[in-house]
């Protein structure tokens, strides 16, 4: 099957996306699915780099069984429209983890849309999301969370912040929690502000040059994404990737 | 070495500093006292080059040089070391990532060679333990979790590792218990006493200078210097306050 038309903005899933990005991808990308299936027990980690100077789309389709976990870390960076998309089925007692840092500036919007269905009970979701725009830039987060009505015990967790380099950046972010079972805990935060400027000026009396302090600034502040990723090199690749985008930053 | 003349300052449209003249020659720890809302934490802020305080009139010249033309990092990098009043929390960055940037940014602008990981590790235990510091503080975030005393060590640490020419010292023993007033008085002569060095020590109360002994004391009163004595005037002070010593 193939999707017959283009999305518009007046899809709710697509209200905030770069629409001449997305017509760029064209029709064909949409219907480009990465199915995963974790067999029960199964542990599986995928760390990715999204980014180049063409628009990019990802989607991925995740099925985690009984007991199962699965972590998925993103850099979404590059020089055009990026979009990463995840819909995650978890069995019972299956975990999924998300670490994603959207960075940019030049105009570019990245974003990222998870949709995470508990469809049994006892299992859990921790989404930790940031992102670091300037230069009219725009990152989104669109996070779905369903709970099935007989998903009982259900942990889900989503936490969202942004940090706007500059007036004219934006960050967007839309929880959507649909819960049937009553005995659960689902937890979400959002919140956008901008560099600290009392840790900046600390910084710099002690003699670190702005741009350095901005970066470790901004290290520290996407640092949080990735703190579940235990690979020290996978979490090197993915923060160095973030911060070379920070470098083409004129601020 | 620092040379303050008839300094000006606003904080947005609020003259603060109004004519302040002071000089500190090298080898002089000079107290500054002075009531509440006389100025004296926007003088330090001043000399830090903070944003948000805008300089009228007036010129402050340290080591030959113009002070107030430099960026904050720059007046690091000649020196002068800025001890906050209050030190800022800095979530995800460590003690050791932060100062270790703070010391190769200063050696690189001096075109001095960076330190290596285990060079600076070395340096750093050594001043952390002039501050009897656990080096394992300095391995946690920056002033995160840190209880007031803990943070004043902390930043006499960072003092002894960036090793300057000149310090400014806000209120450094406010939110010290006696035993820490002891170990941070001790780690300032220790850093500082020296014939090429000095100190602005900026303070409400004598028992810093017990352990500090100061060679000059200025009392600091609506934005101006309106004293200079010896050690001697900081215990008048102490005796008799504010409104009596300045009549």
């Amino acid at each position: 099957m193939t999707t017959a038309t283009l999305p518009t903005r007046r899809d709710e899933a697509w209200r905030y996306a770069d629409m001449d990005g997305v017509a760029r991808l064209g029709v064909a990308a949409l219907d480009v699915w990465k199915e995963i299936t974790l067999a029960p027990g199964e542990t599986r980690r995928h760390a990715m780099v999204v980014g180049s100077a063409a628009p990019e789309l990802h989607r991925i389709r995740l099925t985690i069984g009984e007991g199962a976990r699965a972590e998925l870390f993103v850099t979404n960076a590059g020089g055009d429209y990026t979009r990463v998309e995840v819909e995650v089925r978890l069995a019972k007692g299956a975990h999924f983890e998300f670490g994603g840092v959207t960075i940019g500036g030049a105009g570019v919007t990245r974003e990222f849309v998870t949709q995470v269905i508990h469809a049994e009970p006892e299992a859990t979701s921790n989404q930790t999301i940031r992102a670091v725009h300037w230069g009219g830039a725009t990152g989104n987060f669109l996070g779905e969370i369903k709970v099935a009505r007989h998903a009982q015990k259900t942990d889900a967790a989503q936490d969202f912040k942004g940090l706007l380099l500059e007036a004219g950046a934006s960050a967007n972010a839309v929880p959507q929690l649909e819960i049937f079972a009553d005995d659960v805990k689902c937890a979400h935060g959002a919140t956008v502000g901008e560099l600290d400027e009392a840790a900046r000026f600390y910084m710099m009396a002690r003699g670190v040059d702005p741009a350095s302090a901005q970066r470790l600034l901004v290290q520290a502040f996407i640092g949080d994404a990735f703190v579940a990723l235990e690979d020290e090199a996978e979490r090197e690749t993915l923060l160095d990737a973030a911060l070379a985008a920070l470098e083409g930053a004129k601020l | 070495m620092l040379e303050i003349t008839n300094l000006h300052a606003s904080v947005g449209d609020k003259p603060i500093l109004k004519g302040l003249t002071l000089s500190v020659p090298a080898g002089e720890i000079h107290a500054i006292m002075g009531p509440n809302g006389a100025g004296k934490s926007t003088l330090s802020n001043v000399l830090g080059g903070k944003p948000g305080y805008e300089v009228t009139a007036g010129s402050v010249t340290f080591r030959g040089e113009d002070l107030l033309a430099l960026d904050p990092h720059e007046r690091a990098a000649k020196g002068l070391f800025l001890g906050f009043q209050y030190p800022v929390e800095i979530p995800g960055v460590s003690n050791v990532q932060f100062l270790r940037e703070a010391l190769n940014s200063q050696r690189k602008a001096r075109g001095e060679a960076p330190l290596s990981g285990g060079e600076f590790l070395k340096l750093a235990k050594d001043k952390a333990a002039l501050l009897k510091m656990d080096m394992e503080m300095l391995k946690r975030q920056v002033n995160v979790g840190f209880s007031g005393g803990e943070k004043k060590r902390a930043e006499m640490v960072q003092m002894g590792i960036l090793d300057p020419a000149f310090a400014v010292l806000d209120e450094t023993d406010s939110g010290l218990d006696i035993d820490a007033l002891r170990i941070v008085g001790a780690g300032i002569n220790a850093i500082m006493r020296s014939p090429d060095k000095a100190v602005l020590l900026i303070t409400h109360y004598q028992r810093l200078l017990d352990v500090v002994a100061p060679d000059k004391v200025s009392i600091l009163a609506g934005g101006r210097i309106v004293e200079t004595g010896g050690p001697e005037l900081a215990l008048r002070l102490e005796a008799e306050g504010y409104d009596s010593v300045m009549a």
